[in-house]
């Protein structure tokens, strides 16, 4: 009998090995259909009236021309609030036979608004009312006053936005009382969550489906306001209803990353041994509550330390998980305070970092890592005291910084069904945000059942097979490996029953391998897969398997917490203040990694995401009107291929690594970049560039403050 | 709330035949007063059309497609939204992302900024022209082989420019791709392997 474990490494058929994408041909062909994609028959677009001010008192919304225009099908107008709070509050919608036709009508909505005062500044800790949150350990006050050496700093990131490029909304349909559904979604088991309560349906009569999504990032997890106003305008026009956010929307209110801006009193011993931490951090997340980053981050061993936070109410959209929330933050606050410190103290930023990992909870993976990075970019060579002195106005410095993340699998099951005809289908209520999860599901059962990757048929992303969890915290990869490498598992288990007595041994003597089922003791005993498949009879074998994630962790089939270094190295032009990314080297780990050539990728596109926040992004919002400036693609700005420099991944693998398990991995190597690439700055131009993005007039700013131009 | 703009439903009689029938008739018809404005501007120049749905022929991926669209109509919303020809995609609508690029008579070109009726006459070629999951060209393929996607929503978009690029530097070096291929953009980070794809694709002669 086959068990539910992971086979050793030279054991290993499929995993472990550089596999391409299973879906690879259908995306590069245009074939794979996204929920954006969805046409029904009779399909009706939606268009959205949303609040231009801030902050207002709604005081009557106006239909009635829209409903006359030829082509308008169904009309929402908000009825439940009387207040806007931000600007792009969805406050009416249409549906027409026609986008044309949708956008023109929602112009001839009339919405009478009764400004009020706004409130979008989030960089003054003054404009906090809330009480501050405060956690203490040790004695800060005393350490600081007998620390060798303290210094103190400001620096902050503003808030940036998810920028899905497939925009949150969905096509919903009403058919027979039953509502379908195909939404941009990360959530498929769950989306539903009170959909049917908001639309009038019955929760058991909702299908969900989505193939494939085109970027979540921790934006796309419910079913939003949008989803219920697509169901209404479904449900009153008897006809599907495709609503998407047009671009500027999804950037004001379809995910905003909270803002952090911190004054941070870092001291040390002589020898740079960190020993207290006391950080002052402000920011905002709309009109929501606030959570302050950690700051000290991964150094949670550092004796003395103190963490204020304030948050700041704002009339924006509200914040939504960006990617490792709260990390990147407590990162680029932690990293900064500390390379500062360094500085200060005349020690090189790599010792350092080596010398204080004693107080994180992995010292040796990140030892190993950091020695590892700095191989990789030639750290030794390159690395110089802050403030490159070689003449002429391109200056040259390298920065660092480490991080950590837990990843333990979620909630997950899956069915695997073996036909007696030999074919294999896995059927899992999971999605694929573009990290290889359909491949990795395939990768597992065809391991399993020792078949090709190509026979296995992987379903997923519909709620109505069995439940998976969520794509949020990295668990995805350690839910769905488990829940499918249990569901093979067993279902082989019984085909080998089935076999046993054709093979004249028992069915604990037996394993799959190359496509056959033989004997382990006398290999030369064996049945081919179809044939020992077609012994099942009429009757196909399903089996389900669940990942019930503490057994799993004490099982070491997954585990959690992973650590991760980086090291960037830039060039500054301290005429123009324009940094250049001459290259980048990620160190992670994450367990046994399924598939190495989609987890390079995550890290990879990691750097990439981390490289266009360090350098461009911020929500930019005007105080007088309390609107966003920049919701368009020119003005936010993405990295594009020209901006990435050169890219170096290395994933640990092997011993300790592999014998963890399987750990999620599509966060933590996006926490970094934003420090190691300001860090590399300050290492370049002698000074601190306190705030990202690192924009040319922020450098210049900061030389100018410093002194340096 | 009235069907007479409904897509799935065809009016009975097309603009074009609607014209037509004012032409070949009399002026002296009661009709004339109510379409006046249309058959005015038509008779000051012919090549002044809509507004409302007129016929627009569009040779696509080698086929003639026609259809009915109001002038406003962009490329991108009649490939989507009239043709269920999806690869194309709406991110930013305004010119800047490239994940609607298709090409028009070989040239890459970002079909949100250009209205449908502007492509008559010339030959369309969106990714679904391009290759088939079984039958990719070389573009796709060195995108599939280096895993240049990850949500893959600009994947389309970016196989369409390099195919472009590729057709026209055969001999592209790392620095020419990096430069030749900045009007797309990709959120999920796909870059390091786009670039060895179509430097890949480039040497496998073209990329067709």
């Amino acid at each position: 009998m086959a068990k539910v474990d992971w086979p050793a490494a030279e054991k290993r058929s499929l995993i472990g090995k550089r596999i391409s994408r299973a879906d690879g041909p259908a995306k590069s062909t245009g074939a794979a259909k996204y929920s954006y994609d969805v046409n029904r028959p009779g399909l009706l677009y939606a268009k959205l009236v949303t609040s231009p001010h801030p902050h207002a008192e709604v005081v009557s919304i106006d239909t009635s021309a829209a409903e006359g225009m030829p082509g308008v099908k169904a009309v929402w107008k908000e009825t439940e609030t009387k207040e806007a709070q931000y600007a792009g509050q969805i406050l009416a919608a249409v549906a027409a036979t026609t986008e044309e036709i949708a956008a023109e009508a929602i112009h001839r909505i009339k919405v009478e608004y009764k400004p009020l005062d706004h409130q979008v500044v989030d960089d003054n800790a003054e404009l906090s009312k809330d009480r501050p949150s405060q956690r203490e350990n040790g004695n800060v006050q005393e350490a600081l006053s007998k620390a060798g050496k303290v210094i103190e700093g400001e620096y902050g990131l503003p808030v940036i936005t998810h920028c899905c490029l497939e925009p949150h909304g969905q096509v919903t349909e009403i058919r027979d009382g039953e509502l379908y559904v195909w939404p941009s979604t990360q959530n498929v088991s769950r989306y539903t969550d009170r959909l049917g309560e908001a639309v009038g349906v019955d929760q058991n009569k909702i299908h969900v489906e989505c193939q494939n999504m085109g970027g979540g990032f921790g934006s796309k997890f419910n079913f939003d306001k949008w989803g219920t106003i697509g169901g209404l305008l479904a449900k009153q026009s008897g006809r599907p209803v495709k609503l998407m956010l047009d671009r500027d929307l999804e950037l004001m209110i379809a995910g905003n990353r909270p803002s952090a801006y911190a004054k941070i009193k870092v001291g040390a011993q002589p020898d740079g041994t960190v020993t207290v931490v006391d950080a002052e951090v402000w920011g905002t997340g709309g009109m929501g509550g606030y959570n302050a980053p950690p700051v000290p981050y991964v150094f949670t061993k550092i004796p003395n330390t103190r963490l204020t936070g304030k948050g700041i109410r704002t009339n924006r959209g509200g914040q939504r998980a960006w990617r490792a929330p709260n990390h990147p933050q407590g990162c680029f606050l932690t990293m900064s305070a500390f390379a500062d410190l360094a500085a200060a103290l005349g020690i090189d930023e790599l010792d350092f970092l080596l010398k204080n990992v004693a107080q994180t909870d992995r010292p040796e993976v990140y030892t190993e890592e950091l020695k590892l990075a700095a191989e990789l970019i030639g750290y030794k060579q390159k690395a110089h005291p802050r403030g490159d002195k070689t003449p002429g106005p391109i200056k040259r410095g390298l920065g660092l910084a480490i991080h950590t993340w837990g990843g333990r699998g979620h909630d997950s099951e899956c069915d695997v069904t073996i036909n007696s005809d030999g074919s294999v289908e896995a059927k899992i209520g999971t999605q694929d945000l573009g990290v290889g999860t359909r491949t990795c599901v395939g990768m597992v059962v065809a391991e399993t059942l020792g078949l090709p990757l190509e026979s296995i048929k992987v379903e997923i992303g519909k709620n109505d097979y069995p439940r998976s969890g969520g794509s949020g915290g990295s668990t995805t990869i350690g839910g769905i490996s488990v829940s499918s490498r249990t569901a093979a598992t067993e279902a082989l288990n019984a085909l080998l029953a089935v076999v046993a007595g054709r093979l004249g041994t028992g069915a604990d003597n037996l394993e799959a391998v190359g496509g056959s089922l033989r004997q382990i003791d006398k290999p030369d005993n064996k049945i081919a897969w179809k044939e020992a498949c077609g012994l099942l009879g009429p009757n196909p074998v399903t089996k389900r398997g669940v990942n019930k994630p503490g057994e799993s962790e004490q099982a070491k089939l997954i585990s959690q917490g992973v650590g991760g270094a980086q090291i960037a190295d830039v060039s500054v032009d301290i005429e123009t203040g324009i940094v250049t990314i001459n290259e980048m080297v990620a160190v992670q780990d994450c367990g046994l990694i399924i598939n190495p050539k989609l987890a390079e990728s995550q890290v990879y596109g990691s750097l990439i995401m981390g490289i266009t926040y360090a350098l461009f992004e911020e929500a930019v919002y005007d105080s007088k009107t309390g609107r966003m400036l920049n919701a368009d693609m020119e003005f936010y700005r993405l990295a594009g291929i020209k901006d990435v420099g050169k890219l170096k991944v290395h994933m640990m693998t092997g011993k300790g690594y592999d014998d963890r398990g399987v750990i999620g991995l599509g966060e933590p190597p996006v926490i970094s970049p934003g420090a190691a690439i300001a860090n590399a700055v300050a290492n370049a131009v002698g000074v601190r560039v306190p705030y990202l993005p690192l924009t040319p007039d922020r450098v210049i700013t900061a030389l100018q403050k410093g002194g340096a131009a | 709330m009235s069907d007479e703009n409904d897509p799935v439903k065809p009016a009975a009689v097309s603009r074009r035949g609607f014209l037509k029938g004012i032409g070949l008739g009399t002026a002296a018809t009661g009709l004339i007063s109510a379409a006046t404005p249309i058959a005015e501007a038509a008779t000051r120049d012919g090549n002044v059309r809509g507004p409302g749905e007129i016929p627009v022929s569009l040779k696509i991926n080698g086929q003639n497609r026609n259809l009915n669209l109001e002038p406003r109509v962009t490329l991108l919303d009649a490939l989507r939204n009239r043709l269920d020809l999806t690869g194309c995609k709406k991110v930013c609508d305004r010119g800047t992302c490239g994940a609607c690029t298709v090409l028009v008579d070989g040239h890459p070109v970002y079909s949100c900024s250009m209205l449908a009726l502007e492509a008559e006459g010339r030959e369309i070629t969106t990714v679904e022209g391009i290759g088939t999951p079984d039958k990719m060209n070389a573009v796709q393929k060195a995108f599939v082989e280096h895993d240049a996607q990850q949500c893959g929503f600009c994947t389309p978009g970016f196989v369409v420019s390099c195919t472009a690029f590729v057709r026209r530097h055969p001999n592209a070096s790392l620095d020419d791709v990096r430069a030749g291929l900045g009007g797309n953009l990709c959120r999920c980070g796909t870059y390091a392997g786009m670039v060895l794809a179509v430097v890949d694709a480039a040497k496998a002669k073209g990329g067709a």
